[in-house]
């Protein structure tokens, strides 16, 4: 069904953004916008669009460049705590520098596990959390030996903390057989692993891989807190692992996320990534009480998604790929660039902008971009 | 004239490696002697201040070119080394390629069907990282090969000893054979480790000419003594050329193979320094004084090195710099200029019959009056220095088409900058107003887009040139066309400091007949006499004299009353921060709108005006008087910090009779902290209300926190009542002795006092102990500062470095420097923030309002 703004705007052939067509619907809709005078106001609202529209030529990248690199010098250092927790987060001008280098894995991994609406219970939402968190043979033992007589670990089991934890021996003994086979036996509330090689070093490296063996919830989730936000029970988890918390019963996979950019382009792929890279920004820039418009973070961020990967902002990333041989000479690594630029008989097409400043010629931004050229003489003559 | 603005452009610029032929055709001499310069002072044949490789001496004509010093860009000699040697940087890819191809044919290690894949692969990708990534591949591919798919060879072990040596097992490979192997590998296969047949071949990657940079790059300086110091090139050519010489003589007397090998080292050595000073594993050259010499790539490298230093930051002409100073009386636009540098900095005017008179009497003033002329150009494009002696011939002589560079004078424009340039809004364009004495004035509103304030910073000036750059820089970067920031949408520039309290003070007050006039003429009110009611006009009246007719607006105050404006009137409410503020004044931002740039800069010009001149019939200051607190309130401020203390108390009680439950996901130490941060956060903010409810209405300190023309609530509850906690890293001070933060406490003690809760306030001082801790805090924020600025100086070179190619294209889309789109549309919309209403494009329920009517 076509509605009357949508008649209007193919009647004078306008093109305006969706959020202001919706805007005038909607205002139409509840009457305080009457049928006659829409042809009116969208007249105005043609002209004012039109006026804030931005400019062919314009350096929106060193606009955007210079938006958010402005008000780092006003971010605090600090990491803070997570809603009153012990978790720690980083957050301000380290959180953001980690952003824009693409980092592998961020400082302070964290996931935001939102619940179904069936978890949504104090109960629920506090055992969901408790699945979540991760097991090891280190959190349930009371204390390990090591054994060289034998050349096999001794570990006394902290009944407690195992029943705490959710599990029982039979369980654990399964886990562990199927883990180190034949070398592992329960006895009682002692495990013991024998080492494959009557070799100290061989025990001394078997001690970390008995120590990490996972046993239960997700892996890498080493914290788990609840939190009710207005009427939803929240999960925070310190450590992430995307792929695994997707597959757990309760959470709502629509809502829960990361703050672990390349696992979300792993995992969902790059519209998620630059989607996430986005929010990310957003939202460290307003944690720390600034003001930045949303076209310089998306623009930021679609420069590191544009290649189908996310690329960092940097020598290893957009700054280390760029075409010209001289801005990336200009930028960092210097001699390396134009050694390899020279033995690859590279051409710069001086197509950029610190090219042309170091030629010395007018770069293509701003009032530099139109090429037009008028010929003197000629007016001259038909004079 | 004209010919001039068509000027040719540089298409491109061809990178290559340089081959013997190439060096020996470039060059203009041979270089064979190690020396400079003779006895005499006079630069010896063929030495390495050849007169033929360029000129350095002023007055003295090239030898080859016949241009004076300045116009000959100097030319290149070279040296034949009697054996050649491996150029350092390219070592690693020498290596690459000795493994990858057959000893005995020369071909690359790969059969000739995966030979022609990889060329299909490589097809069109230079440039990008693609590129590079098919070469590592085919390199690693080839290096797999133990035989030659073409000869049946084996394959030796070959390996690199850094930097430049190379070993098949555990035989030496000299760069002679090296350059053989390179050299009988064909065009076909070369292109595969990346390399150009035409402009890399790799056989020049082992030197046998060195090229000799001409004379102009490596000046010779002359010292007082007379004592010429050579540049640390020269120095190091020297050696190279000392060393050849000797190689050379070795190898024809025939002197044995282990002599002539350590000489060949030697050369290796000197000519890999003259490459690069600091590579791994080679000490690095030294000056006679022990200074490590600057050699090619230091000369390239880093932010002093050519790159960063000379090329995409150059000095400029016409551009002055000095303190800044403030001056309330000139215009957000202009700006200041001291009659010296007038008098020294010039804009160039071409004669034309209207402004020849007034041009010839500014010559006939001559270059140390103002306002006068420096230089007279003549159509030739002879340039006459104007002095007192020649000025009336000169002034004679003036004809049209003549140029004459005159002093600067009021309303020109210039580019005014104050550095750090963080945003666009660091340089704009101002109009130029001479003033006496020594600093560059500017405005006070300006102040927060160049974060200028008025402790010594200093300024620098630029004058454009040509009228086009003039024109540029009037419509499109004066201080009214900036004044609302791409980065948030909102003005940056506004109303600061004692304009909102002036105006704060004048919209709640009633002023006299007289007090009135006399403010308005000082703002330069040209209207309509105002409205008196018994004798008195409303401070709401005189400050609605200056804003715009057409101007509807309801918002809140700072404090939350609300302030009605309508059609220009207002009615309602009074004058703060948000209102006429920078960073985002609401009016001001209305106004902007309403009337344009010009229309805003006049606002703000007569609004801030007005501000100060009642505030000078007010009388304003503030001072620790302002802080006094009657002693009744001083005896509930420490009744409350009894309170807190006893309640802490008991808190740490509870903790340790091990009563006190744990808050989720926390143990019961860190609850503890958290209820006794609360505690104390709680005492500070009762005692800072306890104050603040017996500080007066007209009590200065606290109407400038209310209005937000400076300081906080904040500042003054820690001046008269309580400091507060002192934090380090997020939490109460924990460090010093074990268990222990001083000796003055008991071991374990987890008071608020023995972990940086100071109760005293500015005004009272503070004790020994408690301005131990306050110290503690603040040398954290100290430290916390200087990490943060060069970080943050980092993260916006690498943004600015990888965003700067990023254009709006003629039809929308955005595109980078490769041309690729971006955003097919700028943030979604098309809009640039700058020109949006707060971030939005169109404010469709104001529109409704204004063409509709409520």
């Amino acid at each position: 069904m076509t509605t009357e703004v949508q008649k209007m705007i193919e009647e004078k052939n306008a093109d305006l953004p969706l959020i202001v067509i919706k805007k005038l619907e909607k205002k139409l809709e509840s009457g305080k916008l009457k049928k006659k005078d829409l042809g009116k106001v969208m007249d105005r609202v043609m002209d004012v669009y039109e006026k804030a529209k931005i400019e062919p030529g314009e350096g929106v990248g060193v606009l955007a460049a210079q938006s958010i690199g402005e008000p780092g010098t006003q971010m605090m250092m600090r990491t803070k705590h997570y809603a009153g927790t012990a978790m720690d987060v980083t957050k301000g001008l380290p959180r953001l520098i980690e952003i824009f280098d693409a980092r592998r894995t961020p400082k302070t991994p964290m996931m935001t596990v939102h619940l179904t609406k069936e978890y949504n219970t104090a109960e629920k939402a506090e055992a969901l959390a408790h699945s979540i968190k991760e097991t090891q043979i280190r959190h349930i033992a009371k204390s390990l030996k090591l054994d060289f007589l034998k050349y096999r670990i001794v570990i006394d089991l902290n009944k407690e903390e195992l029943k705490k934890r959710g599990l029982t021996p039979k369980v654990l003994e399964t886990i562990i057989k199927e883990k180190f086979e034949k070398q592992a036996s329960l006895e009682k509330d002692t495990l013991i692993i024998k080492a494959p090689k009557k070799v100290a070093s061989v025990l001394q490296k078997l001690r970390g891989e008995v120590l990490k063996t996972h046993l239960s919830g997700i892996k890498g989730v080493t914290y788990v807190v609840i939190q009710k936000e207005d009427r939803n029970y929240m999960v925070y988890t310190q450590g992430t692992n995307l792929p695994d918390i997707l597959n757990v019963k309760g959470i709502d996979p629509k809502k829960t996320k990361t703050n672990d950019i390349k696992e979300i382009e792993r995992v969902f792929g790059i519209e998620a990534a630059r989607h996430m890279l986005v929010e990310e920004t957003k939202d460290t820039l307003k944690d720390a009480g600034l003001v930045v418009d949303y076209r310089h973070v998306s623009l930021v961020s679609d420069a590191m998604c544009a290649d189908g990967a996310i690329k960092a902002i940097g020598r290893h990333g957009i700054s280390g790929s760029k075409a010209s041989v001289l801005a990336r000479a200009s930028f960092e690594e210097t001699v390396k660039h134009l050694l390899k630029a020279s033995a690859y008989g590279e051409v710069d097409g001086l197509k950029g902008v610190v090219e042309n400043i170091i030629v010395g010629q007018v770069i293509a931004l701003g009032t530099g971009v139109p090429e037009l050229i008028m010929k003197t003489e000629e007016k001259k003559s038909k004079k | 004239m004209t010919e001039d603005f068509i000027s040719k452009r540089i298409n491109s610029i061809k990178f290559g490696i340089l081959s013997p032929k190439m060096i020996k055709k470039m060059a203009v001499v041979k270089i064979i002697a190690p020396d400079t310069h003779d006895t005499d002072g006079y630069p010896i044949k063929s030495g390495l201040m050849d007169p033929r490789m360029g000129v350095i001496d002023p007055g003295l004509r090239c030898r080859t070119c016949k241009s004076k010093m300045g116009d000959c860009p100097g030319h290149f000699g070279y040296i034949e080394l009697a054996r050649p040697v491996i150029h350092s940087g390219y070592a690693k890819m020498v290596y690459n390629i000795l493994r990858a191809t057959c000893k005995d044919c020369s071909r690359i290690l790969l059969p000739q069907k995966t030979i022609d894949e990889y060329k299909e692969k490589m097809q069109d990708t230079l440039g990008s990282g693609e590129f590079e990534e098919i070469v590592a591949a085919a390199i690693k591919d080839a290096k797999k090969h133990k035989k030659c798919p073409h000869c049946k060879a084996t394959k030796h072990k070959i390996k690199l000893d850094k930097p430049t040596t190379f070993n098949e097992s555990n035989q030496r490979i000299m760069p002679t054979e090296v350059m053989e192997r390179m050299e009988n590998i064909p065009d076909d296969d070369i292109i595969l480790f990346g390399l150009n047949p035409e402009w890399s071949r790799p056989e020049w990657m082992v030197l046998t000419l060195l090229p000799v940079p001409p004379v102009t790059t490596r000046p010779s300086i002359t010292l007082e003594t007379g004592e010429r110091s050579e540049d640390d090139l020269t120095h190091k050519l020297v050696d190279i050329i000392r060393l050849n010489q000797r190689l050379r003589e070795n190898i024809e007397a025939g002197a044995p193979h282990l002599i002539i090998e350590d000489q060949w080292e030697l050369v290796q050595y000197h000519v890999t320094t003259y490459l690069d000073n600091e590579v791994t594993g080679v000490p690095t050259a030294r000056h006679r004084s022990g200074r490590p010499l600057k050699t090619l790539k230091q000369r390239l490298k880093g932010k002093e090195g050519r790159f960063r230093h000379s090329l995409a930051g150059k000095r400029v002409d016409f551009s002055a710099r000095t303190v800044v100073s403030p001056d309330p009386n000139i215009s957000i636009d202009e700006v200041g200029i001291p009659f010296k540098i007038a008098k020294e900095m010039t804009i160039p005017e071409r004669i034309t019959p209207g402004n020849k008179e007034t041009m010839r009497e500014l010559v006939l003033v001559g270059p140390d009056k103002y306002p006068g002329a420096n230089y007279l150009i003549r159509p030739d494009g002879k340039r006459k220095k104007i002095t007192e002696e020649n000025k009336e011939e000169l002034a004679e002589e003036i004809e049209l088409g003549y140029l004459v560079e005159r002093h600067l004078r009021d309303n020109d424009i210039v580019l005014f900058n104050r550095q750090p340039s963080l945003h666009r809004m660091s340089i704009m364009a101002h109009r130029v107003r001479v003033l006496p004495y020594n600093t560059f004035r500017l405005n006070l509103s300006v102040c927060a887009p160049y974060n200028a304030d008025f402790d010594g910073d200093e300024m620098n000036l630029h004058v454009p040139q040509t009228e086009e750059a003039r024109t540029e820089a009037r419509l499109l970067m004066s201080v009214q066309t900036q004044i609302r920031s791409p980065r948030f949408a909102g003005p940056i520039i506004g109303a600061i400091h004692d304009h909102i309290t002036g105006l704060y003070f004048l919209t709640i007050n009633k002023l006299t007949e007289k007090m009135a006039n006399d403010i308005l003429a000082r703002a330069g009110y040209t209207g309509e006499p105002l409205k008196t009611e018994g004798g008195l006009i409303n401070g709401k009246d005189i400050f609605s004299a200056f804003i715009p007719k057409g101007i509807f607006l309801k918002f809140k105050t700072k404090s939350g009353e609300p302030v009605v404006i309508k059609d220009g009137k207002m009615l309602q409410g009074f004058v703060d921060d948000r209102s006429v503020g920078a960073m985002g004044g609401r009016l001001l931002d209305e106004v902007l709108r309403k009337c344009g740039p010009t229309g805003v800069k006049h606002f703000l010009d007569s609004v801030t005006k007005l501000g100060i001149a009642y505030l000078d019939l007010l009388g304003f200051t503030t001072g620790i008087d302002d802080e006094d607190l009657p002693d009744n309130t001083k005896t509930a401020i420490d009744d409350t910090m009894k309170k807190s203390s006893k309640r802490i108390d008991e808190l740490i009680e509870e903790y340790a009779s091990g009563k006190l439950k744990p808050s989720k996901g926390k143990s019961v130490r860190d609850t503890l902290e958290e209820l006794i941060m609360l505690e104390l956060n709680k005492a500070r903010n009762n005692a800072g209300e306890l104050a603040e409810k017996q500080l007066k209405k007209d009590n200065f300190a606290l109407a400038m926190a209310k209005t937000g023309a400076r300081g906080s609530l904040l500042n003054i509850t820690q001046m008269s009542a309580c400091i507060g906690q002192q934090v380090v890293r997020g939490k109460r001070i924990m460090r010093g002795y074990a268990d222990r933060t001083l000796p003055h406490f008991s071991e374990g003690s987890l008071g608020a006092r023995a972990h940086g809760f100071v109760k005293s306030n500015y005004k009272s001082g503070m004790d020994p102990i408690e301005f131990f801790f306050h110290a503690m805090g603040g040398r954290e924020s100290l430290t916390d500062t200087a990490m943060r600025t060069p970080k943050s100086g980092y993260l916006q070179r690498r943004l600015i470095n990888a965003m700067q190619d990023i254009v709006v294209d003629y039809n929308e889309t955005v595109r980078d420097g490769r041309g690729i789109v971006i955003q097919f549309k700028y943030g979604d919309d098309g809009v640039d923030p700058s020109k949006s209403d707060h971030g939005r494009s169109v404010n469709v329920t104001k529109i409704i309002k204004d063409e509709v009517g409520e």
